[in-house]
């Protein structure tokens, strides 16, 4: 007879694995900023405790069965505090026109560094700054926001960078006010050569109703030292709000990237999200959009391209909570050689959501014998009154296509990587920005040339 | 045989129709024109019953029941037929299959007996067979893939095999090719008899040459705006709806 | 034309309630006691006459599902804890011995079979075969009535060609090396916690065995009745499709009317060698509980076919409506090249029906080809699931899957899921997936309406259509049934 135990630990969790993390958390607890504010102590003992109890998710968990994080369990990550400090730039990743300057915020190891960053362009009453900073400048928005989408509860590595949190961008734009500049924000991975280091960038965007703003995030990496950058960051769209935020992570590939972004939109707002992935050895975006008022829009799309033995994974989650809200979703991807790539996007549609419109795309290249792609498209469905679709297709490029391109005397290579271009440019145009488009696309060529 | 009494009619909380005054007889056949979004789909929308189309004031007798207060297949069974401006598509059920079941159910609800499958297939390929439609038509599911003229021809089948006592056509013509708008006013023209009446709503004075009307009505802003013989549409031809102060560029 | 016109005639009186199938049948059972131990184990095999292999094989199966767990997590559908030693794991309606013909059959059970329309009686076929002008094939039922085959037909005619339809207990018997060379080569006994619960308690079902080249004659069928309270079924099915031969199967199932839960854990497995096809069709209907949850069958089942050989294929077809739980998921191991596998689903859940049920195509052959098509109907309370993986091992080279899954919802208050699982590993194949989620359209309703359908014709009509696809699939016999069901399944649901 099969009996059913209770077991300590939820399925799908090791915690084990959360031990050496606890350990540097309890040395490095009396350092961190805003330690006289106690919800803020509550909040990072909540997420401590959270992650006590789960460690990190194993691929006997649902969500993270093709993605294993067993490689962070050897790693013995250290807090990078102190890191990098003194390293120099010349240039800054940036969307804007050669020696254009606006908004912008730079952080290095997820430590915020004042004197690469500027918050000039910006209109009367936008607050941009770092969340150390707005613990003592702008306590009360803070307090407001914060850990509000994003609950430790809800998942473990959420809980992981709420025990962590330090620092990371704020911005708040007040109501009915709209940001013309692109505000940049600049994270730099460099770490140490003594040991892996860890950093947990924490963000907060808060577009107050009918306000708007188009956030650009660059991720890059310094040195070949390993890194993991577990990232988490809350937006806020307000009614009638709209918030595009775009991202290129373009890290090297001996550093982990995870990263969180949680977004809550009010009736009529927009909320728009595309994240280009290039880098990295590991890493797994997870975005999740809850249209929260009725006929609110949201867009979550992407591309990614990956080779070597690089692995990407990206979840999203769209959450249709009220009626007659709209959401789209396109993702693209090239894998080569044994690289790996994870795909799982879910919608869903609660009940009395109705008239709710979702459509999902996805489409993965193989380019190699040995790469791999694993999809998990998912619709869960409790109103009636819907049109819900999704799409996959994965496998190779059209044979038709390069058919007709050879044809016309095109060489098969050259053939080929006009096609692949051709796809992944298809995905890019769901980026509404063009100069963000503009510098997306030759991210992409750039990766195309190195082939 | 009906009665359209001073009905108002709303959508979506907007006022359609506001006021319209029709009476028809048995055996005659009306005509409606007017311009682009007056109201006219509106009004075969309301005596078909279709949800959304909120009746505010007026009344409609059918036969001299209250036909407001009939569900949508109570006025089939009535005998009240709409040839749909724009025909719905329902994929996987083929006509035949389709047609059968609307014939029986409404066969049952008058009390005559169903026919059987051979009965019913006898029918309706004499009927295909008038209208020039191929038996091929007949098997495909109902309006899927068929081009606009072929979903027109298939309304008039179903009115032919369902044999109303009361046809709106709703723009028929429209999307007919020469020989195919013949074909159906033949199709029409056939149904025609002392019993039965139509109300046929079109663009184009042309059809009203081939199923030439008792009386026409200008229907315009909600209202009819004048009616008179079938010499109002020829006028209508050559000069429009300006004179019921419709802009012409609107 | 018997087959035809029972099936009609079945059709007509379903038509006219809701749930025909509703009642038991009073006849003597042999049934063991309550309870799930290695002695149950023993009793079943010694019942039986098994040879020693099966008895070790069962005990292997039941030690392994010791150590188990109920597969509680990961399908949608939620259900109180089964209580597996509340039930009789052998019922069996009391007979002498073995009927040797129909004659012995207890005149009761054959009633029951009249009232699900079954032609069971073989003379009423063969008189209905000669008259029928070669037109609508035979059936060859295979009757499973609690947990054993009570009567088979038409056996002797399919022996002439070689064809082996019979009782699984029977086969053990009869062709040992087969079954032994077989039985549990497509769902091992450690395959998952029912397949094995079912390995170690199953007490019959069918067995079939297609010889070479040869293409049978005729459809062949097992009608799966629960009669017994407190029992579960669990049946298992083995089909043999030798090389170059064609095999058309249908299944049906129904179940009286009980308030408590009766537990259905099937296995069945399919064996296709080279150039074979093997065509799977399935009408569920088990009682599904009333309209306020109470009540019905919980149906674990699991199906999976082997495309062992090159060029062979296997097509499930299934017609889901009936059962409180249904848990299914139909597959396909592509294993030959250039083998394909089918998938056609209907799946109707009204009131509190929860299904959580798809497809697994496993490609590992070169040019292996598969075909999903699910059409999911909720309604009333009922949550349902469309679950599927399509994996591409790195060596099926040119390998190709298109799959379609709509849902159609009904009532605000019910569910419609999709979650598929694509996983790549080669660069030449090529994966499609396509999934909808849409409700009945108001100008289809109205359209149909003002045709004079009512509304819950309309809907029954609306819903046949969004089915088509899958139904074309089902045999003649089957799909005249089928249609109707899609209807009275639905009944209540709108308005
Ligand atoms: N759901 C709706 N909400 C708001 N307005 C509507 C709705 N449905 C119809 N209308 C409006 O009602 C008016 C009358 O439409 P109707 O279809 O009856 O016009 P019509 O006379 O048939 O025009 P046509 O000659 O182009 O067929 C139009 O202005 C149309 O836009
Ligand atoms: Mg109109």
């Amino acid at each position: 007879m099969a009996t059913t135990t209770l077991t300590k630990a939820p399925r799908g969790y090791d915690p084990a694995a959360a031990t050496p993390f606890l350990e540097q958390f309890d040395r490095v607890r009396d350092g961190l900023p805003g330690g006289g504010l106690s919800w803020l102590n509550d909040l990072r003992a909540q997420g401590r405790a959270r992650f006590a109890e789960l460690g990190l998710p194993t691929v006997k968990n649902e969500s993270w069965r093709y993605t294993n994080l067993r490689a962070l369990d050897k790693l013995a990550f250290q807090p990078a505090a102190g890191t990098g400090e003194a390293v120099r730039f010349d240039v800054l990743p940036t969307v804007r026109a050669d020696g254009a300057t606006g908004p912008r915020l730079v952080f290095v190891d997820g430590r915020f560094r004042a004197e690469l960053s500027s918050t000039a362009g910006l209109p009367a009453g936008v607050e941009l700054l770092n969340l150390a900073d707005a613990l003592t400048r702008k306590p009360d928005l803070v307090a407001e926001h914060l850990g509000r989408i994003a609950a430790p509860d809800d998942q473990t590595l959420v809980a992981l960078n709420t025990a962590f949190l330090a620092d990371g961008p704020v911005l708040h734009v007040p109501r009915g006010v709209t940001v013309e500049e692109t505000i940049e924000l600049v994270f730099v991975s460099v770490g140490s050569e003594a040991q892996p280091t860890a950093f947990h960038p924490r963000g907060l965007i808060v577009a107050e109703a009918d306000s708007r703003a188009v956030i650009v995030e660059h991720h890059v990496g310094l040195g070949s030292c390993t890194t993991l950058s577990n990232g988490v960051t809350e937006v806020f769209v307000g009614a009638g709000a709209s918030v595009h935020h775009y991202k290129v992570q373009r890290e090297h590939t001996d550093s982990f990237h995870l990263s969180h972004t949680a977004a809550k939109v009010a009736g009529k707002g927009v909320y728009d999200n595309f994240i280009l992935t290039i880098g990295a050895k590991l890493s797994r975006n997870e975005v999740n959009s809850v249209l929260d008022g009725e006929e609110g829009d949201t867009h979550v799309s992407g591309a990614y391209m990956v080779r070597g033995g690089q692995h990407v994974d990206t979840t999203t989650f769209i959450d249709h909570a009220k009626p007659c809200c709209t959401s789209r979703e396109v993702y693209k991807g090239v894998i080569d050689d044994q690289a790996r790539a994870v795909f799982q996007g879910k919608i869903i549609v609660r009940p009395n959501a109705q008239k709710t419109d979702g459509y999902q795309q996805n489409r993965a290249l193989l380019l190699s014998d040995t790469a791999e792609i694993d999809a998990k498209p998912e619709l869960e469905i409790y109103a009636d009154d819907v049109k819900c679709s999704h799409g996959a297709t994965v496998g190779e490029l059209d044979d038709d296509q390069l058919f007709y391109l050879r044809a016309r005397g095109i060489d098969k290579d050259t053939a080929r990587g006009l096609l692949i271009g051709a796809f992944l440019s298809e995905a890019l145009e769901e980026i509404a920005e063009e100069s963000v488009r503009d510098a997306f696309q030759s991210y992409v060529a750039n990766w195309q040339n190195a082939r | 045989m009906i009665e359209i009494k001073n009905l108002h009619a709303t959508v979506d909380g907007k006022e359609i129709l506001k006021g319209i005054d029709l009476t028809i007889g048995p055996g005659e056949v009306h005509a409606i024109m007017g311009p682009n979004g007056s109201g006219k789909s509106t009004l075969s929308y309301v005596l078909a019953g279709r949800d959304g189309y909120e009746v505010t004031e007026g009344s409609v007798s059918f036969f001299g029941k209250d036909l407001l207060e009939m569900e949508p297949e109570e006025r089939a069974a009535a005998g009240l037929f709409l040839a749909f401006q724009y025909p719905v598509e329902i994929p996987g059920v083929a006509n035949t299959t389709f047609l059968k079941s609307a014939l029986n159910a409404i066969r049952k609800k008058r009390g005559e007996p169903e026919l059987d499958a051979m009965q019913f297939l006898k029918l309706v390929r004499e009927k295909t067979k008038a209208l020039s439609m191929t038996d091929e038509m007949l098997k495909r599911a109902v309006n899927v893939g068929f081009s606009g003229g072929e979903k027109k021809r298939n309304e008039t089948l179903q009115m032919a095999v369902l044999q109303p006592k009361f046809a709106i056509l709703d723009e028929t013509d429209s999307g007919l090719d020469i020989d195919a708008l013949k074909i159906v006013a033949e199709g029409v023209n056939a149904l025609r008899s002392p019993e039965r009446s139509m109300l046929v709503i079109t663009h184009y004075q042309r059809l009203l040459d081939y199923i030439v009307p008792d009386h026409v009505h200008v229907l315009a802003f909600g209202k009819i705006q004048r009616s008179g013989g079938k010499e109002l549409a020829l006028e209508l031809e050559k000069n429009g709806y300006a004179e019921f102060g419709v802009n012409e560029a609107a | 034309m018997a087959a035809t016109t029972e099936t009609v005639e079945q059709v007509r009186a379903v038509t006219e309630q809701k749930y025909k199938y509703g009642f038991t049948t009073d006849i003597e059972s042999d049934v063991a006691p309550k309870g799930l131990n290695e002695d149950i184990v023993r009793f079943i095999s010694a019942k039986k006459e098994e040879p020693e292999w099966l008895l070790e094989w069962r005990l292997k199966a039941f030690r392994a599902w010791l150590e188990m767990e109920e597969p509680r997590h990961w399908a949608k559908l939620s259900y109180p804890p089964i209580d597996f030693q509340d039930a009789h794991y052998y019922a069996a309606p009391k007979m002498k011995d073995r009927p040797k013909s129909l004659d012995e059959v207890d005149p009761e059970l054959l009633k029951t079979y009249e009232k699900l329309g079954i032609p069971l009686r073989e003379q009423e076929i063969l008189a209905g075969v000669e008259g029928a002008e070669g037109k609508s094939p035979a059936i060859a039922v295979d009757a499973v009535f609690d947990s054993v085959s009570v009567a088979t037909t038409f056996k002797a005619k399919l022996e002439e060609m070689g064809i082996i339809f019979c009782a699984i207990s029977e086969a053990v018997h009869k062709c040992p090396e087969l079954v032994q060379k077989y039985l549990g080569s497509v769902v091992p006994y450690t395959d998952n916690f029912y397949a094995t619960l079912n390995c170690a308690v199953f007490t019959d079902g069918s067995f079939v065995y297609i010889p070479k080249g040869v293409r049978c004659p005729m459809e062949l069928s097992t009608y799966f009745r629960i009669n017994q309270a407190n029992t579960g079924q669990f049946e298992r099915t083995l089909i043999i499709a030798d090389e170059g031969s064609y095999v058309s199967y249908l299944e049906g199932c129904t179940a009286p009317q009980r308030d408590e839960n009766q537990l259905h854990a099937a296995v069945v497995e399919l064996v296709a060698l080279d150039d074979a096809q093997i065509k799977y069709s399935t009408v569920q209907n088990w009682y599904p509980g009333n309209a306020d949850g109470v009540g019905g069958i919980y149906n674990f089942v699991t199906k999976r076919g082997a495309c062992r050989g090159r060029n062979s294929k296997i097509s499930w077809t299934q017609v889901e409506t009936g059962s409180a739980i249904t848990w299914k998921y139909p597959s396909c191991i592509l294993q030959g090249d250039n083998s394909v596998g089918e998938f056609y689903s209907v799946a109707i859940t009204n009131n509190f029906q929860q299904a959580d049920t798809g497809t697994k195509m496993i490609h590992i052959g070169k040019n292996t080809r598969s075909t999903i098509v699910s059409k999911g109907i909720s309604a009333g309370r009922a949550q349902q699931t469309y679950r599927g993986l399509v994996k591409i091992l790195p060596k099926a080279e040119g390998a190709r899957n298109h799959t379609q899954c709509d849902s159609l919802l009904i009532g605000d208050q019910c569910g419609a899921h999709t979650v598929p699982y694509i996983e790549n590993r080669n660069r030449t194949a090529r994966v499609e997936h396509e999934a909808t989620t849409a409700k009945i359209s108001e100008d289809q309703l109205f359209y149909c309406r003002q045709r004079g359908l009512s509304e819950e014709d309309a809907v029954s009509l609306i819903v046949n259509g969004f089915c088509k696809e899958v139904l074309k699939e089902l045999p003649m016999e089957f799909a005249v049934e089928a249609q109707k069901l899609v209807g009275i399944s639905l009944e209540g649901s709108v308005g």
